[in-house]
């Protein structure tokens, strides 16, 4: 079945249609960009610690944008809406959910590719001009887009308002209107193969989590971002063309603007409505692959499967109904902000199932310390301090007071910032060997794993109370209120976490690429799992498997089962005779 | 500085560590002496996790906000606290499970799991359990709310506009008859920086100003508006937020109860403002005679929480609570629109 001899350098290297060199490829520019996102990070972290200080690194980096050592307010802005965007969208949601649901979708339900490997070659070059498009806005001359990653308007429609609204937010809005055709495509195709393709007895109810949570994640993504899409259209007719979708009685720079009629909160329902799905988007595929390497590493099966798909179901059902908590404070009518603190607080429902089924997995279990265990582990940790604390978000009368402060940045950054990096980490901590037939180091990874999560909660533990004293959120210095002088020594306890945080992450790059190159090579099923994608052959070959595709008898998740000898019992060992399926 | 410090440092230890790491022979997978450790460090981490939050609470209580200025604040306090309660019982029993369990659980040779797929019990519960819960916390806070946003307004409550504009805000007072003139952005023009209608009798007797005089006691009704982009206009000490959206008129109403005054004597913020003046004092000290910090004496805050551009971090105002009599004076001697 192996095609290779008719393949040249840029078909499989560039070109390629073959799901395992995509889900590389959506791997690699999503590290990228990810080292783009925390590098901006540091530098808005250190701003905001030593706002009279002049730090080489933000010297040399801004350039125009840092005159006499003082850090220009606009480029604070920019730095932390490119910050956001870049992290959300190109990180955790094409570098994540497209690594992994490239790699894993065919091989996890056994198929030999993609419904079509043609539209998921488009998908992911589509997402890499889109991340190019979003990196040269940051050379762009009045600055990069920077009006939050939210971009509400009129900051983001009127280039009086902000330099970055110029040019900088045509590129942005040209990029996100790319980066979301991608992940249509990719998301259609990945609904469309797991649907279509399952090998002979991969019944919906034998998928491993890994598949239910990227099936999901597909569909929400299809029912929500195309409103994105049209939210970023209209604003840039409202941008380019004179129309007032959002605009209306505005007095900008000396003059009436001629925009009649519109509204911002239109465009604030509009985002949103994509905006909360997105974090979903974000997180669950990393609640899918914990999932799989928590059931791995803790040689025992997941705990209630079935309430883990049907908590994911209702997830994403009530996901697309919560919108209404980001605007509780923008005049909505009181009684629609208490039909949106109903569903919000609902959704807190299945959440709690997932993480209290996490914890009886481990339950009695002989629990393998990975690296890829680890920060599953870390995830599980980092979503229920982040989620809890959506409790007073999700009300909107405590949101009142919290809403847009540093408290929603600790939240976010908990819940779906750091538990979904987790997740992705863990990913290919677990999956390198399938990826790249090597091993990564695991002394590395422990190095990386302990100071990251130790960092982690030291970053963004502390911030909860920046936003409880009241502390809003996008300030590019504090000392213009003397009230908050005494918020300046948890903000610099803050940025040295994140440095030490950030730095390291150079362990996770080098044990990366090095491994690709002089990693040891990886046996065939290195975690003794039991899914699908280890019956493949360690060198890939188009195709997947040699021969026939094998067939599956059982769900993913025989482990330690005690009628039989080994600790794991791989879906394409028939049952025994006698043998109860689970 | 200490950036450059954590720098040194990792370059001493990173360097021997990879050196080491990627010179080891043994397998990559996890060993029995793997698990144990990272069994350890587990539990140790379960406790680091236990200490961040105490510690936290322990040493940052001081610089959360004093308690509330505002009648509706006192029910907002309460259910804060309620549901802190509930978080912290579930943050601490969650992570304690978790990372016992890892650390007891860690993986040993020629151990098996025990194999437990499901149970339905468990599941009823924690679905149940979290559902009770959450219905308490959002009739109480429904409640809440619904005394924020209906307010009864028989008492005839002292109207307000709050404008916000790129960095700064105005405000105008309804005046005698307490209704605001008609205003619109197209009206701007020299001193009339609201946009009052000047053809509208209501607004003849309007006030602008550029500090919020609140009467102690008296239901305030504030009408917000933008005239650029989005802002929020934002009273921490009042548990109060509304965002000020162009083209459209928010309200949001609350009754300060605390006189700026009474505030300044409170135990907290005098707390608060003599570690302030310890730090703005401190600075003093490296800063050259031109550029000394004044001291810093509390007021309350009116500021801006909607990124709004340049100044977004420097939009401030002066509000200030007073007792009725010295707030009626204070507002008699502004002149009204018309004299202006
Ligand atoms: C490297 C570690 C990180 C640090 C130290 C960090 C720090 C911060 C801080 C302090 C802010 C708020 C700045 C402000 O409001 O003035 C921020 C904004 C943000 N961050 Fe991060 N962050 C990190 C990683 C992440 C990750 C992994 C995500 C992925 C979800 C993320 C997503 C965001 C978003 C969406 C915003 C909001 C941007 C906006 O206000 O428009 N960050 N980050
Ligand atoms: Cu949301
Ligand atoms: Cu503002």
């Amino acid at each position: 079945m192996s095609h290779d001899h008719k393949q040249t350098f840029i078909t499989k290297y560039i070109f390629s249609t073959d799901h395992k060199m995509i889900s590389k490829q959506y791997l690699v520019t999503g590290i990228v960009m990810g080292v783009i996102g925390v590098l901006m990070s540091m530098m808005f972290r250190l701003q905001i610690a030593w706002p009279d200080h002049s730090f080489t690194i933000n010297e040399v980096l801004l350039g125009k944008f840092q005159q006499d050592g003082v850090m220009n307010p606009n480029i604070y802005l920019a730095l932390v809406t490119i910050h956001g965007t870049i992290m959300v969208f190109f990180v955790l949601t094409a570098g994540l959910s497209g690594t992994f649901s490239n790699l894993l979708i065919p091989l996890q339900i056994g198929a030999r590719d993609m419904a079509s490997g043609f539209l998921n070659m488009i998908s992911y070059w589509l997402f890499f001009l889109s991340s190019i498009l979003m990196v040269s806005s940051l050379f762009v001359e009045a600055g990069p887009a920077a009006a939050g990653w939210t971009i509400y308007p009129p900051l983001s429609a009127v280039e009086a308002a902000s330099p970055g609204s110029g040019a900088g937010m045509t590129i942005w809005l040209v990029s996100m209107a790319i980066f979301i055709a991608s992940s249509l495509i990719g998301a259609l195709n990945y609904i469309v193969t797991v649907l279509n393709l399952r090998t002979k007895g991969m019944k919906l109810t034998r998928l491993p989590l890994t598949i239910w949570s990227f099936f999901i994640t597909a569909i929400i993504g299809v029912v929500s971002f195309p409103v994105l899409l049209s939210a970023a259209l209209l604003l840039i007719f409202d941008r380019s063309f004179g129309t007032s979708f959002y605009l209306s009685d505005i007095f900008i720079g000396g003059e009436v603007l001629h925009n009649n009629g519109g509204s911002p909160i239109l465009f604030e329902h509009l985002f949103w409505f994509l905006g909360h799905p997105e974090v979903y988007i974000v997180i669950l595929p990393a609640l899918g692959i914990s999932s799989e390497i928590i059931a791995t590493n803790s040689r025992k099966p997941i705990f209630g499967y079935r309430a883990m798909i049907l908590s994911m179901i209702g997830i994403a059902f009530l996901s697309t109904i919560v919108w209404g908590h980001h605007m509780f404070v923008t005049g909505m009518d009181p009684f629609v902000g208490s039909v949106f603190t109903f569903t919000t607080l609902l959704i807190a429902i299945p959440s709690a199932v997932k993480a209290f089924n996490y914890i009886s997995t481990i339950y009695k279990g002989n629990l393998q310390f990975n690296p890829a265990m680890l920060f599953s582990l870390g995830l599980v940790s980092t979503f229920v301090t982040g989620g809890v604390t959506g409790l007073i978000l999700g009300d909107s009368t405590l949101d009142i007071n919290v809403h847009d402060t540093y408290f929603v940045v600790a939240h976010f950054h908990l819940v779906m910032g750091v538990s979904a990096i987790y997740g992705m980490f863990a990913g290919i901590y677990h999956w390198f060997p399938k990826m790249y037939g090597k091993m990564m180091n695991k002394t590395l990874g422990y190095w990386h794993f302990w100071i990251t999560v130790i960092a982690a909660y030291g970053v963004f533990y502390p911030m909860h109370y920046l936003g409880l004293a009241g502390l809003p959120r996008r300030y590019y210095k504090n000392t213009a209120f003397p009230y908050f002088d005494d918020l300046a020594d948890i903000n610099k306890v803050i940025t040295i976490f994140a440095i030490i945080g950030g730095l390291a992450q150079l362990i996770f790059l080098f044990n990366f690429f090095y491994s690709i190159y002089k990693g040891k090579k990886a046996t065939q099923n290195p975690w003794r799992s039991n899914a699908m994608e280890w019956t493949t052959p360690v060198e890939h070959i188009h195709g997947n498997w040699p021969g026939e595709i094998p067939e599956v008898h059982r769900w993913a998740y025989d482990y330690s089962n005690p009628e039989h000898e080994e600790d794991f019992v791989p879906q394409t060992v028939p049952l025994l005779p006698g043998e109860v399926q689970h | 500085m200490i950036i450059n410090t954590i720098l040194i440092i990792a370059l001493i230890i990173g360097l021997p560590v990879i050196i080491y790491a990627i010179r080891r022979k043994e397998s990559e997978v996890a060993t029995a002496k793997d698990n144990n450790i990272n069994g350890f460090l587990m539990l140790l981490f379960g406790i680091y996790v236990y200490g961040m939050i105490i510690i936290s609470f322990l040493s940052y209580n001081k610089v959360l906000l004093p308690k509330s200025a505002s009648e509706h604040g006192v029910s907002y306090d309460k259910l804060a606290a309620w549901t802190w309660g509930v978080i912290f019982f579930v943050v601490f029993v969650t992570q304690g499970l978790l990372h016992f369990f890892a650390f007891k659980f860690r993986g040993t040779k020629g151990r098996k799991s025990t194999f437990i797929s499901h149970s339905n019990t468990l599941e009823f519960i924690w679905t149940g359990v979290p559902t009770l819960v959450l219905a308490v916390l959002i009739i109480f806070g429904m409640n809440i709310w619904a005394e924020i946003n209906y307010p009864d307004f028989d008492s005839d409550p002292l109207v307000i506009e709050v404008y916000g504009k790129q960095w700064s805000w105005d405000a105008r007072y309804a005046g005698k008859d307490n209704v605001l003139g008609n205003d619109n952005v197209r009206f701007i023009e020299g001193a009339n920086t609201m946009g009052i209608d000047k053809t509208d009798p209501a607004g003849s007797d309007d006030v602008m100003t550029r500090e919020i005089h609140l009467p102690k006691g008296r239901k305030v009704l504030f009408k917000f508006r933008s005239q650029d982009v989005l802002h929020s206009a934002f009273f921490p000490h009042f548990r109060a937020q509304m965002n000020c959206v162009p083209g459209m008129v928010t309200q949001f109403s609350f009754t300060p109860t605390v006189t700026t005054e009474e505030m300044r004597k409170d135990p907290k913020i005098v707390a608060k403002v003599k570690h302030i003046n310890a730090i703005r004092d401190a600075k003093n000290k490296k800063l050259g005679e031109d550029d000394q910090l004044e001291p810093y004496t509390f007021d309350y805050l009116l500021l801006c929480n909607k990124i709004c551009g340049t100044n977004h971090y420097n939009m401030q105002m002066k509000v200030i609570v007073e007792e009725p009599a010295a707030f009626d004076a204070w507002l008699a001697s502004q002149k009204t629109f018309a004299s202006k």
